[in-house]
């Protein structure tokens, strides 16, 4: 069990997401960057899509019993009993251990991941914390000082030999982030489509787990009607009347009313995430060649994920009927 | 205007957004639940999730399972087999509804703005079977149409911070229920005790695409 001394801010319980409920106004919600939630899970041995916390800022947690734990992400300082330890490595956290990990910036996601994984009930299929929704994760809200999170029994039986194996940081943000124009780019002038793919965008300061709004050029439409509401995706680059884009992150409605001007390929959504308010960055559109290495990378880890996890993504036993 | 044939447009690597039209109709609306119904029994192992709208179906697909144009190919196949698929036959919920008052704070705006009494707009609001277009936004709201032209009105300048749940609203033509507490722009008529999302319920929405709801005044 973890107790929780400092939660910090919005601190939450993520997993790979509450797929196959958009046609009922369920947004996906999961981890902002996925590929850290997966590579914190195997670095503890857990299926790769389980639940960790997500951390957006300084938490302080106490373990009450032994416990293997990696923690993944943007830069932190990760401490055990006040001494540093590295990220993306598998750790060993005795009982009574103070575990103290701090972002290094802000605006970056941080995952901490517990051999057993974190034993909260799956709503809907998933035991991702929805905060707009109030459901999901610990009792649909972030964590507060005192919680005691319940965790997995372990499935290996020496945590300590399994400790100090480490993985390359997956994800650095990369300051071109990779496109595919539409689904509405024919809503726009063509200067639009130039500046999205020439100028540089700032990420605002307004940017959680919903949406991400950038500021840049202003990026004209070339038809003034007003767009008949559609399920938008992950991704999704909005454009409201003002032209200053957001960009769809984890929580995002199901539906929307504002032009697409293109959206980000799945493989560079954890860069995105991890992009800092202030930061800049430029959009460039992904070649066909690129989309199909994307599929190969996707493909192969999907390949590593276990078939027993129904949060597993390809699996369509938790699409449910109509 | 309506497609034919429906335009297939990319939404990234991962998604895929088949577009039916770019207006409301009852029809088209059928042909979007009954492709998305379509797809869903048939267990498609790329697909993650279906998010059906008024006259299109946004298809989200693992990229690591499928290229857009393998989905595309896909999806045509089981458009041109659509006619097979008769819709279902829609169910029918009762709203019991509490109008006017604490309830419903803009009623008499309603009357108003369209130059008739409360009681009338209550009348005209209840008359009405209406069509669940679509569920989206948040969730379990339920897009509703359409309301009588005499009670049609535009939405808020300045939404409101806190809508309280079962709050039954219309914007333009469209009539809706608040199924939580939250920050809303349309004019509230009423107010409903009826719970329309329960998370721990699967499905988790009482209302559905395709259902046929009336308002019963109280």
């Amino acid at each position: 069990m973890l107790i929780v001394l400092d939660p910090g801010m919005l601190t939450t319980i993520q997993d790979a997401g509450r797929w196959g409920y958009q046609a009922y106004g369920v947004p996906v919600s999961g981890a902002m960057d996925l590929p850290a939630l997966r590579a914190a899970n195997q670095l503890v041995h857990n299926p790769p899509d389980e639940a960790a916390l997500e951390i957006h800022s300084p938490v302080i947690l106490q373990t009450n019993t032994p416990h293997l734990i990696a923690v993944t992400g943007a830069h932190a300082r990760l401490e055990i009993n006040g001494r540093a330890l590295p990220l993306w490595m598998s750790v060993f956290a005795r009982a009574g251990a103070t575990i103290e990990i701090a972002p290094k910036r802000a605006g970056g996601w941080v995952y901490l991941a517990i051999h057993g994984g974190i034993d909260v009930p799956r709503i809907l299929g998933s035991r991702s914390t929805f905060l707009r929704g109030k459901f999901g994760g610990l009792e649909g809200r972030a964590l507060a000082i005192g919680d005691q999170i319940s965790v997995g029994a372990p499935t290996i039986g020496d945590l300590v030999a399994a400790a100090g194996h480490g993985v390359e940081r997956h994800v650095q943000p990369q300051s071109e982030i990779r496109i595919v124009l539409g689904p509405h780019d024919d809503w726009f002038t063509p200067e639009a489509i130039t500046a999205l793919t020439q100028a540089e965008f700032i990420l605002a300061e307004t940017a959680d787990r919903m949406g991400y709004r950038l500021r840049g050029t202003g990026l004209m439409r070339s038809r003034t009607q007003e767009l008949l509401s559609c399920g938008v995706p992950l991704g999704a680059i909005q454009v409201p009347p003002d032209g200053q884009p957001i960009i769809l992150m984890a929580d995002h409605q199901t539906t929307g009313g504002y032009p697409i001007i293109a959206t980000v390929i799945a493989e560079d959504m954890a860069s995105v995430a991890e992009t800092a308010p202030g930061d800049r960055f430029k959009f460039r559109v992904a070649t066909a060649t690129e989309q199909s290495i994307s599929r190969l990378r996707n493909r192969q880890s999907a390949h590593k994920r276990p078939q027993c996890d129904l949060t597993i993504p390809c699996s369509n036993g938790n699409i449910s009927p109509l | 205007m309506i497609h034919t044939p429906p335009r297939l447009l990319p939404a990234g690597d991962h998604a895929l957004l088949i577009e039916f039209a770019d207006e409301i109709d009852d029809a088209i609306n059928d042909r979007v639940h009954a492709l998305a119904h379509t797809l869903r029994s048939q267990y498609h192992p790329a697909i993650r999730d279906l998010a059906p709208a008024y006259s299109s179906l946004l298809v989200c697909y693992d990229p690591g399972c499928a290229l857009f144009t393998e989905m595309c190919a896909l999806v045509q196949g089981v458009i041109e087999s659509l006619e097979t698929y008769p819709p279902p036959q829609p169910r029918c919920i009762e709203i019991p509804t509490r109008y006017g008052g604490e309830f419903g704070p803009d009623l008499v705006f309603v009357a108003q703005h369209n130059g008739i009494t409360p009681d009338e707009a209550l009348r005209l609001h209840t008359s009405v079977v209406y069509r669940v277009y679509f569920v989206g936004f948040a969730p379990g709201f339920a897009y509703l149409g359409s309301v009588p032209e005499q009670i049609a009105v535009p939405r808020l300048e300045t939404p409101r911070t806190h809508v309280p749940a079962g709050s039954v609203g219309i914007a333009g033509r469209q009539t809706g229920v608040y199924p939580m507490d939250s920050p809303g722009g349309w004019r509230i008529i009423g107010r409903t005790a009826l719970t329309l999302f329960d998370a721990n319920c699967d499905p988790p929405t009482r209302l559905r695409a395709g259902d046929r709801v009336q308002f019963v005044a109280l």
